[in-house]
């Protein structure tokens, strides 16, 4: 096996799940992630990979499977992308409140309706209250790296939670990028084989998990503990990610902060399209513009303290929401004011909405975000959310909803 | 699925040849008088000690209620649609653990759903085709209840024509109450081709252990219809379970029966069976066909559906009547 290779995004969490050495693998397929379940089940026919791989008959039961494989004490991958994550929605409530750990590949792509296949975070943010911590990645190699960090803190005794990992659907899951992969042997090390420390199912050690509960007290206990599990989770990723860096050399943190050491602006972003973001922030630079970039990596935990103490005393900050949730804006820009809340050097906040559905987000854009930036620091009150949206693409809508018969102002 | 077969029990005769022992204890939060516990606890003699039930939303969900079980064995609560599901990730992960050499194979248990008629007929079809597809080597036990008992009593797809639930009530236009006729699950579920598949009642406990012993020879899906008088539902008294038990048997209504891949043999035919209305009075969900006026049509049809049957029952099988 050669350590450096070009790899889509999906092939990266495939080598991810295998490098992982899963037990078990329940699939089922949907665009654009059917490649990683596809390489999957080629290496398992070829005997590349012991793990058991099993199609599922939807991704309602496919959840099901994989946490009750994992209740039983295997360590379980699986992965899935937008409908079919809202699809198998209750059985992540579910195998999160059995405290099992698992790794979950979401691949982004935007809900219906409309129809589409392209990414934007609707799903994946869609689940960010059910349980699952969340990792976020950028890159093809990320993808490989977070996938084994995601176990090691998954299988944490002081975790004990499913983790989603989640890749853009096209921008990653189709682009090949050079991947440097671990080792098995340093992988072994890095993360040894599981042995389960929740209540697992066995012959001679009988154990119940999800048990109805009567009242309220004995619920809100689980919840709390599902809370404080959370709450570790921020500390051990970080001890996780410092040994990661030890033994492999990529550094991984809660966030990402890049060129904000002297940052008056900040662009906050997640996913791929930060890759555009840091583009823009490296053209800003060149005309001596202080600006840096903030990635989002770990969404839960929510890192709201690092996020605060990086954000604090900036000019101005814009929030890159590639979702909407109808009727409020962006799903993360709250979620970012509200860690700034208690800051009394807090900076004004500017709600972005951008790349829904893969639509692109292109230079002239982030200008008109820069120029928002550039007015709320002075003090201009800015209208927002600002939904990007260009020129160009309201006159080929325009002509679109010609064609379709609707003759209507955009 | 990598489990060897076992070689045959042997069956049973006498009520004394059933194990003494119990593996579901007594003191749980389900109703008095529960035909579909009975079912089960007379299951779980056969199942023995080493099981995860697998179990889907309903009233057995309330069997395990944080912090006590009745079981010996473990105890899984999914969804209610996905509990074969569960059961395949159970089964999945011991084969595989197994093989790896991970888990000693004595530490192998026996994979049983436990669900009740709601799940079972509507919202777990799709998981539980799926898990008869894959030819998956578990148990499923269905309480059939004919109704959505836990949550009082509304229409299932399980729900007998004539039956008044709390979705199904009686009124000028709906006069029988239920107007749909009850889902042929055993048929739906024969056409997959099980390697097991039986209607059991509590009030038949040599019949149904013989078919569970028989089952345990088998690997693959083992299927089981528990009839569940149910007294709250239902409405009568709790210790006339038996009694409705048995009446569903004699009148026909319920018929016992196994299919072992795909071929069906009746377990128990009475010489004559007794009127259906012998089962239909006295319980409350069927008051309504016998006052303030007797439904005749109603009745007669009840009476025609069960004589259709087990006539064809007897024209399949050449026996006579």
């Amino acid at each position: 096996m050669t350590t450096g290779q070009l790899l889509t995004g999906n092939a990266a969490a495939a080598w991810g799940a295998r490098l992982a050495d899963v037990d078990y693998i329940p699939a089922f397929p949907i665009t654009p992630q059917t490649e990683i379940i596809e390489l999957l089940a080629q290496w398992s026919a070829n005997g590349d990979i012991p793990a058991r791989f099993v199609t599922m008959d939807s991704e309602h039961s496919m959840l099901t499977a994989a946490g009750a494989g994992a209740a039983a004490g295997a360590r379980v991958f699986t992965a899935t992308s937008s409908q079919g994550l809202l699809y198998g929605f209750e059985v992540l409530y579910t195998i999160a409140g059995w405290r099992v750990p698992l790794v979950l590949v979401n691949v982004s792509r935007a809900l219906a309706s409309p129809i589409t296949l392209e990414a934007d975070h609707n799903d994946i943010l869609a689940a960010r209250d059910t349980g699952f911590l969340q990792i976020h990645a950028e890159t093809c190699q990320e993808i490989v790296d977070s996938i084994l960090i995601a176990y090691r803190l998954a299988e944490d005794e002081r975790v004990m939670l499913p983790v989603l990992v989640n890749l853009d659907g096209f921008t990653l899951s189709f682009t090949r990028e050079p991947v440097t992969l671990p080792p098995p042997a340093a992988v072994a090390e890095f993360l040894p084989a599981y042995r389960p420390r929740h209540a697992y199912i066995r012959g001679d050690k009988p154990m119940a998990q999800g048990a109805a509960v009567l009242g309220g007290a004995p619920y809100s206990y689980f919840r709390y503990q599902q809370q404080r599990a959370q709450e570790n989770a921020l500390a051990m990723h970080q001890t996780i990610a410092e040994e990661f860096a030890v033994r492999f050399g990529r550094r991984y943190d809660l966030i990402e902060s890049f060129q904000l050491d002297d940052a008056d602006y900040v662009l906050v972003m997640s996913n791929a399209f930060a890759t555009k973001g840091k583009a823009a922030v490296q053209r800003w630079r060149a005309r001596g513009i202080k600006i840096g970039l903030l990635r989002l990596r770990v969404v839960r935990p929510f890192p709201a303290e690092a996020i605060a103490a990086t954000l604090a005393g900036r000019k101005a900050v814009a929030i890159i929401d590639q979702n909407l949730a109808p009727g409020s804006g962006g799903i993360l820009y709250p979620e970012i004011a509200t860690a700034l809340y208690h800051e009394t050097q807090r900076p004004p906040l500017l709600s972005v909405i951008g790349g829904l559905g893969g639509k692109d987000i292109s230079e002239g854009e982030f200008e008109a975000v820069f120029h928002h930036l550039e007015r709320a620091a002075v003090g201009e009150h800015v209208v927002s959310p600002l939904l990007l949206y260009t020129k160009l693409e309201q006159e080929r809508t325009r002509t679109l909803l010609q064609i379709a018969g609707k003759e209507t102002s955009l | 699925m990598t489990l060897p077969t076992s070689p045959e029990l042997e069956s049973i005769k006498t009520l004394k040849q059933i194990a003494r022992e119990e593996f579901i204890l007594p003191g749980t939060a389900i109703c008095g008088g529960c035909g579909g516990l009975e079912a089960l606890r007379l299951a779980a003699k056969v199942l023995g000690p080493k099981t995860v039930f697998v179990n889907a939303a309903g009233c057995f969900t309330l069997l395990a209620t944080f912090p006590y079980t009745p079981f010996k064995g473990s105890w899984l609560y999914t969804t209610m649609a996905s509990a074969a599901a569960g059961a395949q990730g159970v089964r999945d992960a011991l084969d595989v653990l197994i093989a790896r050499g991970k888990l000693p194979a004595e530490d192998d248990v026996e994979v049983v759903v436990v669900a009740g008629d709601g799940s079972t007929y509507d919202m777990a079809l799709s998981s539980t085709s799926g898990a008869l597809f894959r030819g998956l080597d578990f148990w499923y036990f269905c309480y059939d209840n004919e109704s959505y008992g836990n949550t009082g009593m509304q229409m299932s797809s399980a729900t007998p024509y004539g039956a008044r639930t709390a979705t199904t009530p009686v009124g000028v236009k709906a006069r029988a109450g239920t107007e749909h006729g009850k889902k042929d699950l055993f048929e739906i579920w024969r056409a997959h081709r099980p390697a097991y598949l039986a209607t059991v009642s509590p009030r038949f406990p040599i019949d149904l252990t013989n078919k569970f012993l028989k089952a345990k020879t088998l690997c693959g899906p083992k299927l089981f219809i528990a009839h569940a008088p149910c007294p709250t539902g239902w409405l009568y008294d709790p210790e006339q379970t038996a009694d409705y038990a048995r009446l569903a048997v004699e009148t026909g209504i319920f018929a016992l029966k196994e299919a072992v891949d795909g071929a069906v043999t009746h377990t128990y035919v009475p010489r004559r069976h007794r009127p259906v209305e012998e089962y239909l009075q006295g319980q409350g969900r069927y008051r309504h066909l016998f006052e303030p006026t007797r439904n005749e049509g109603a009745l007669r049809q009840i009476q025609d559906q069960v004589d259709r049957y087990w006539a064809e029952v007897h024209e399949t099988t050449g026996a006579a009547r």
